[in-house]
C-alpha cells in the first residue's frame, strides 16, 4: 500500500500541477467526474480523442500555411476555431488561449502572425500530451496496485 | 382514459428518455456531448455528419424528440440543419459552437433555434434542455385544437404530462391532431392533400393544407401583411377548430419566410437589371412571377396589391399561405405557393385565368407557405433563387418545406438556374393565355414581383427558395447563373408591379421562364429530389417528379410530382387550379398536355419567345 500511497500522491501532484500552471481547468475536472462505472476510461478516451484531433488540425494548419501561392485563411480559421471548440471541452485552457489569438490573426490575415500561433499550439499541445500521458499511466499504475483514484482538488 | 394513463406515466419519467440527436464534427466534443447527454438520462444517438442527421430525422421523424448540432460543419452548415429540420421535421434545436459571438447567436435565432449553447457544454445546461422539447409540445398541442382532447397534457404541471417527450404521447397526440385535422380538412374541404400523410399526422400540429394556407394568406394580403394579427386573420379566415394560436404560429412563419424571399428577391432585382432582356426578362420574371406571386399575394401592398388583389385572396394567397408555404409539418398539399395568388386573382388584368393557371399548383402546395421558402431561399438565392417561387416544398422535399406542394415550387428554385425561376413550375402556371406575350412579361414581372414579394423583395426569397439544399446548391452554382437573370426579372418585375398586371401576364411568361428552367432544373432538379430531398416533404403524392425527370416537359412530373404543384396549371387559363391541384401529376399533365397543344412547353402561347419553355423545366 505504501506503493499505492505513493503513487496516489504522485498522481494528486501532477494533477495539482497541471491546474495550477494553467494546463487544465474546471472542464478538466469536470470530465473526470464523468468517469463513473459505465465509462470508467472516459476521460483517456477523451483525452486520445483530443489528441488525435489536435494533430490532424495542426497538420492541416501548417499545411495552409505554407501554402506559397497564397494562404487559405478561412481554412485555417475554421481549423482554429475547431481546434478551440475541443480543447475548451476537454479543459485545455491554454491550447485554447493561444486559438483565440491565432483567430484574430486569421481575420487579420497574418501569415506571420499564424504561424507564430501555430508553432506556439504545437508547443502546448506536446506538453499537454505528455503530462497527462503522465497523469494517465499513474492512474493505470495506481488501480493495478489495487488502490483508487484521489479526487481531484 | 388509456391515453391519460399512459401520458401520467411517460409524465413521471420525462425528461429522463428523452431522445436526442446530437450531431457535431469534432469527434472530441460528440464523445463529451454524449456523455454528458446520458449523464443526463437522455436516451442518444450521434453522428458527426450533418447529412446522416438529416436522413436519419427523415427516415423517422418521430425517433428523436430533439436535436442538438454545432454550428460549424464541414458538410453542411449547422443553421442550414437547423433550417431544414425546423421546417421538415419541426423538431427543436439547439445550437452548439464555441463561438458565442452575438451575430452567430443572433443568426441562430433568426434560423429557428430554440436555444444556443457555447462549448465547453455543462451538464447543468444540459440537464434543462427538455424544457424546449415540452414548450413545444404544448404550443402545437394548443395550436391544434382548441386542445380539449389534449387536457391531460396540459393539466399537467409542466406540461410534462403531455408526455411531450415521450414518443408514446406523441403518436397520441398526434393522433388527436391528426384527426382533428382531418376535421379540419374536411371542413375546408377537399383539400385533400393535407394530412393525407400519416406520417404527418403524427406530429401535434395544425396541418396547414393547401386550402388553408391559402385562406390565411388571403387574410394577411386583405389585411396587409404589416396589419395582419392573428386574430383579425382568423377571423377573416373563418375556419373552425383553429386557434389564434395556431395561426399566430404560422403567421410567424410565414413572415420569416416573406422575409427570406425578400432578400432574395432584392438579389434578383439586381440581377435582372443587369439582363436587361426584356423577353428573357419576363420569362424569367415569370417564373419568379410565379413565386413572387406568393409573396406578393401574400400580401404585399406594394405591389399592387390592387391588382393582385383582384384575385380572389383565398386563391392565391390561400395558395401561398398554404402550409406549404409555411413549411408546416406536414403542409399537404404541395402546391400552395402562392402562384395560386397569381392565377386566381382574377386579376384585373385582362387575364385573370392566366394568372389561376399559374398558381395552379397552389392548391395543394401551400408553396409558398412562406416559411418553407425561406429557407429554401437562402439556397435558391445561390441559384437565383427563382425558384424559391414556393420554395414551394417542391424544390426539396428534403429541404425544406415539408409542404408536399413545396416541392413543385422547390424545383423550380433548385432549377433556378433556369433563368426561369423556380417559379416556372409556378409559372407554368402562368402560362394562361400568355397570348400577350409581351404584356405578359411584363406582366409577369410585376405579377411575379408582387407576388413573390411582398416588399417587392419576393423575388429574391424565391430565389432562395431552393429547397433542395444539397442538391440544390449544386444546382445552383449552375442555376445561378440563370437564376441571375431570372432574378433580375424577378427584380424587375417587381417594380413593374401591379401595373402590368393588369395585362394578363405574366403567368405566360413566367410560364415560360418555367419552362425554360424546369428544363434545366430538370437535371437538377431531378437530381435533388432524388437525394433526400424528397423526403421530407410531406408532398401527398410522392414526386412523381422525380423520375419524370424532369423531363423538361415539364416541370410537371417533377415539379408537380408532389402535390400536384400547382405551377403546372398553366394550361388553365382560366382554369381555376383547382384548389387541390392534388398531385404533382395533375400539374405535370397538365402542363404536359399544354404543351403539346402548343407545341410548346404548357406556357401556351406565350412561349413563342425563344424561351420556349420545355427547355425550362
Amino acid at each position: 500500500m505504501d506503493v499505492v500511497n505513493q503513487l496516489q500522491r504522485q498522481f494528486i501532484d501532477n494533477s495539482a500541477s497541471l491546474h495550477r500552471e494553467g494546463f487544465l481547468d474546471d472542464q478538466f475536472t469536470q470530465l473526470q467526474k464523468l468517469q463513473d462505472e459505465n465509462s470508467p476510461d472516459f476521460v483517456v478516451e477523451v483525452a486520445s480523442l483530443f489528441f488525435e484531433d489536435c494533430e490532424k488540425l495542426i497538420n492541416n494548419m501548417s499545411r495552409a500555411l505554407e501554402q506559397q501561392q497564397g494562404v487559405d485563411f478561412k481554412q485555417v480559421d475554421a481549423s482554429v476555431h475547431q481546434l478551440k471548440g475541443s480543447s475548451s471541452s476537454i479543459g485545455a485552457v491554454r491550447v485554447k488561449n493561444i486559438c483565440v489569438a491565432f483567430r484574430s490573426f486569421c481575420e487579420a490575415q497574418n501569415r506571420e502572425g499564424c504561424l507564430r500561433c501555430l508553432q506556439q499550439v504545437t508547443h502546448e499541445y506536446s506538453l499537454l500530451k505528455n503530462k497527462l500521458q503522465t497523469l494517465f499511466r499513474l492512474e493505470k499504475q495506481i488501480l493495478a496496485a489495487g488502490g483508487s483514484i484521489p479526487g481531484v482538488e | 382514459m388509456t391515453v391519460e394513463r399512459i401520458v401520467s406515466e411517460r409524465k413521471d419519467q420525462f425528461p429522463v428518455g428523452m431522445r436526442v440527436l446530437a450531431v457535431d464534427d469534432d469527434p472530441t466534443c460528440l464523445l463529451l456531448l454524449e456523455t454528458l447527454l446520458r449523464r443526463c438520462q437522455y436516451h442518444v444517438t450521434t453522428t458527426s455528419q450533418a447529412i446522416t442527421a438529416l436522413k436519419m430525422l427523415r427516415e423517422n421523424k418521430n425517433k428523436f424528440d430533439l436535436v442538438i448540432s454545432d454550428v460549424h460543419m464541414p458538410d453542411m452548415d449547422g443553421f442550414k440543419l437547423l433550417e431544414l429540420v425546423g421546417l421538415e421535421m419541426d423538431l427543436p434545436v439547439i445550437m452548439l459552437s464555441a463561438n458565442g459571438d452575438t451575430k452567430l447567436v443572433m443568426k441562430g435565432i433568426t434560423h429557428g433555434a430554440c436555444d444556443y449553447l457555447l462549448k465547453p457544454v455543462r451538464i447543468e445546461e444540459l440537464k434543462n434542455i427538455w424544457q424546449h422539447v415540452v414548450r413545444r409540445k404544448k404550443f402545437d398541442r394548443k395550436d391544434r385544437n382548441n386542445s380539449d382532447s389534449q387536457d391531460k397534457p396540459h393539466a399537467d404541471s409542466g406540461g410534462e404530462a403531455a408526455g411531450i417527450g415521450n414518443a408514446d404521447n406523441n403518436v397520441k397526440v398526434n393522433k388527436k391532431r391528426k384527426d382533428q385535422n382531418e376535421d379540419e380538412d374536411e371542413d375546408r374541404d377537399e383539400d385533400g392533400h393535407d394530412n393525407d400523410d400519416p406520417s404527418t399526422q403524427k406530429k401535434p400540429r395544425v396541418v396547414w393544407s393547401v386550402e388553408l394556407h391559402r385562406k390565411f394568406v388571403a387574410a394577411v394580403n386583405q389585411l396587409g401583411i404589416d396589419k395582419a394579427v392573428p386574430k383579425r386573420i382568423l377571423e377573416l379566415m373563418n375556419v373552425e377548430k383553429l386557434t389564434r394560436e395556431n395561426v399566430a404560429s404560422h403567421l410567424q412563419k410565414f413572415r420569416l419566410y416573406l422575409k427570406r424571399i425578400s432578400c432574395v428577391a432584392n438579389q434578383q432585382a439586381n440581377m435582372v437589371a443587369a439582363l436587361g432582356t426584356a423577353d428573357s426578362s419576363y420569362l424569367r420574371m415569370g417564373s419568379l412571377n410565379g413565386l413572387g406571386n406568393f409573396h406578393a399575394l401574400a400580401g404585399t401592398d406594394q405591389f399592387h396589391n390592387a391588382a393582385f388583389r383582384s384575385f380572389p385572396p383565398s386563391g392565391v394567397l390561400g395558395r401561398l399561405n398554404t402550409p406549404a408555404g409555411l413549411g408546416i409539418r406536414g403542409l399537404p398539399s404541395p402546391g400552395t405557393i402562392p402562384l395560386g395568388h397569381v392565377q386566381n386573382s382574377g386579376h384585373s388584368s385582362n387575364d385573370p385565368s392566366k394568372l389561376q393557371s399559374f398558381i395552379p399548383g397552389n392548391h395543394n402546395a401551400n408553396i409558398l407557405q412562406g416559411m418553407p421558402m425561406s429557407l429554401e431561399l437562402d439556397q435558391l438565392q445561390n441559384n437565383k433563387g427563382v425558384s424559391h417561387i414556393g420554395e414551394l416544398p417542391v424544390a426539396n422535399s428534403t429541404s425544406v418545406f415539408p409542404v408536399p406542394g413545396s416541392l413543385m415550387d422547390a424545383r423550380i428554385t433548385g432549377f433556378s438556374n433556369n433563368p426561369i425561376l423556380g417559379v416556372t413550375s409556378n409559372s407554368l402556371m402562368l402560362e394562361g393565355s400568355s397570348q400577350q406575350t409581351a404584356l405578359h412579361a411584363r406582366n409577369l414581372r410585376d405579377g411575379v414581383s408582387a407576388i413573390g414579394f411582398q416588399n417587392g423583395n419576393t423575388l429574391s426569397d424565391f430565389a432562395s427558395i431552393d429547397p433542395v439544399s444539397h442538391q440544390l446548391r449544386d444546382s445552383k452554382a449552375d442555376l445561378q447563373g440563370q437564376a441571375a437573370s431570372i432574378n433580375c426579372n424577378a427584380g424587375q418585375i417587381m417594380t413593374r408591379v401591379p401595373q402590368e398586371w393588369n395585362s394578363s401576364i405574366p403567368a405566360n411568361g413566367a410560364m415560360i421562364q418555367l419552362d425554360q428552367c424546369l428544363d434545366q432544373n430538370n437535371s437538377i432538379f431531378h437530381r435533388t429530389m432524388d437525394s433526400d430531398s424528397m423526403g421530407p416533404l410531406n408532398f401527398g403524392d410522392p414526386l412523381s417528379i422525380k423520375h419524370s425527370e424532369a423531363n423538361n416537359s415539364a416541370m410537371e412530373p417533377s415539379v408537380i410530382g408532389k402535390e400536384g404543384y400547382l405551377m403546372y396549371q398553366s394550361r388553365t387559363q382560366g382554369n381555376h387550379i383547382p384548389d387541390n391541384i392534388g398531385s404533382l401529376e395533375d400539374l405535370a399533365s397538365a402542363m404536359m398536355k399544354q404543351d403539346q397543344d402548343n407545341g410548346k412547353p404548357t406556357y401556351g402561347s406565350f412561349g413563342h419567345n425563344s424561351y420556349s419553355h420545355r427547355t425550362c423545366i
